[in-house]
């Protein structure tokens, strides 16, 4: 039974929707606290902001998702013009992890975890 | 096989489809995103029998009351009549009942409907006026078997809407009006909950109907309403919400002026939302309802999310204009 495990992708293994619900509340709120990066997010309507978190937590947590990597430098280009670098994709990696590990996620998903999302820094970042 | 009805069109939905896909089988355009109920885009909502609960997930619980539904990953178990938010376009005639100042500049103005109707108190309906020009206002009162509704309505100086309804309505006249909308309204089932509410000017109106509501659910939870103006003209009910206070030991009011020169102790002095979430400062497992003034919501939304409110425990209705 336990070796359904191992079909599983990584987002269902996170436990899908129900995992980006749970942690979309925590992260953004980490987020907006957090001085390094806060910023970037003023300005926004929060709502619509949320909704952005949960396509990120989605696209993190490996699971379906329609953005290409054109669409990552695109989305982010304009942040790129306000400063955006390594520091921040780093800030925003730490309140991931930290969000996951408040869920208790099983620490070798939260390294699958971050290891997909390094894959987008150079897009995010416009390298 | 169930039958989902959708713009004056039936279709019948295949085995262990979902109500998206009946949909787009069928070539009807709607809008959708992701497929896997994380982003949202296709929400609809079910005018006759209830969606299956695992098709609500996410969603504000006041959206679930009203049978909102991601179509994604609704499978249905019974017919269903459908429509996308906010698509119904029917409108309803009212008679005027009862109008009257509260204050200098708020009128009270009672309609009566034709027709039945469903509401929650703090829902808004658009009413319309002959010529079509439209305003949207906030329904304080609750429930109740006559199908009546009570707005409170501050008056611009130039308001198009508001001046008309000082200087021209009349008891007797009729209105057209639409069917109760938005999500900022009571649920029952928590009573133990904390609630905390915080309006501006006429954004009391939809707070006065929630409390109302939450009272004959009899909420036992704390219940903290701040209601701020600039100065005296703009606060109304104080009396009557002192009153309330009184009788229900667990029923808080503190009106609140933001630039009086008067500073007696009957107001705190300030700014509402920055008094209100000084004093309840740890929101956890809290309900917050912010209605009124565009800026002053937005930056209570931001702050009550801070302080540890879950974004789908705040219910925020902005008069935006
Ligand atoms: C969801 C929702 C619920 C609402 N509920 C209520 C309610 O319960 N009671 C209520 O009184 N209003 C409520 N409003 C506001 C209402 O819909 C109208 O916008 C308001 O009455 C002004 O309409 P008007 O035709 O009189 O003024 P307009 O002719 O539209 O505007 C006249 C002038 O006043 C300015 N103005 C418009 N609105 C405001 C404002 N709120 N504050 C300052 N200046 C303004 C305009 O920019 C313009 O210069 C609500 C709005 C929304 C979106
Ligand atoms: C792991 C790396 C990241 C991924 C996978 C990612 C993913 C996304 C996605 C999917 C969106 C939504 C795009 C849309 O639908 O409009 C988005 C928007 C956004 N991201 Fe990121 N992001 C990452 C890193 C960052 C960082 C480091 C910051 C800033 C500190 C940031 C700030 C934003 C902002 C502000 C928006 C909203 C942009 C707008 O509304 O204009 N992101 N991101």
């Amino acid at each position: 039974m336990s070796d359904n495990t191992t079909n599983l992708t990584l987002f269902e293994q996170l436990g899908g929707e129900a995992a980006v619900n749970a942690a979309v509340d925590i992260f953004y709120r980490k987020v907006l606290s957090d001085y390094r990066i806060n910023r970037f997010f003023d300005n926004v309507d929060m709502e619509q902001q949320a909704a952005k978190q949960k396509a990120f937590l989605t696209m993190a947590f490996g699971g379906p998702n329609n953005y290409s990597g054109q669409d990552m430098r695109n989305g982010h280009a304009k942040l790129v013009k306000m400063g955006l670098d390594d520091s921040h994709f780093d800030a925003v990696m730490e309140n991931l992890v930290a969000t996951l590990a408040e869920l208790n996620v099983p620490q070798e998903l939260i390294a699958q975890v971050d290891a997909l999302a390094q894959t987008t820094r150079n897009d995010v970042l416009g390298k | 096989m169930t039958r989902i009805k959708f713009d004056d069109q039936t279709f019948t939905s295949q085995n262990d489809e979902t109500v998206l896909d009946t949909l787009l089988h069928n070539n009807v355009q709607v809008p959708y995103g992701c497929k896997q109920g994380v982003c949202f885009s296709c929400l609809m909502r079910s005018l006759d029998n209830a969606p299956p609960a695992s098709s609500q997930v996410g969603l504000k619980d006041t959206q679930q009351k009203q049978n909102y539904f991601l179509s994604c990953l609704c499978k249905p178990e019974n017919d269903m009549t459908v429509v996308l938010p906010n698509a119904e376009s029917v409108w309803l005639d009212a008679e005027v009942i009862e109008k009257r100042n509260l204050s200098a500049n708020v009128i009270f103005l009672k309609l009566k409907s034709k027709d039945p109707l469903a509401f929650f108190a703090g829902q808004f309906v658009n009413l319309r006026r002959d010529d079509g020009v439209t305003r949207s206002y906030s329904i304080a009162n609750i429930h109740n078997p006559n199908h009546e509704l009570e707005f409170h309505i501050r008056i611009l100086p130039d308001g198009q809407f508001s001046r008309w309804v000082a200087d021209e309505l009349q008891i007797g006249m009729l209105l057209t009006f639409s069917h109760a909308q938005g999500s900022c309204h009571y649920i029952e089932g928590k009573e133990e909950q904390p609630l905390l509410l915080i309006g501006t000017g006429t954004g009391l109106a939809p707070l006065y109907g929630i409390i109302r509501d939450a009272l004959s659910y009899k909420h036992h939870g704390e219940i903290h309403l701040y209601h701020g103006s600039r100065d005296e003209s703009g606060l109304y009910f104080v009396e009557k919400l002192r009153e309330l206070a009184k009788k229900y030991s667990n029923f808080h009011y503190t009106p609140c002026l933001s630039s009086s020169t008067d500073l007696s102790t009957d107001y705190a002095h300030g700014r509402v939302h920055e008094i209100a979430l000084k004093e309840c400062a740890k929101l956890d497992g809290w309900r917050v309802y912010l209605c009124g003034q565009p800026e002053m919501v937005k930056h209570a939304k931001k702050m009550a999310y801070l302080q540890g409110a879950a974004l789908n425990s705040i219910y925020a209705d902005p008069f935006t204009y």
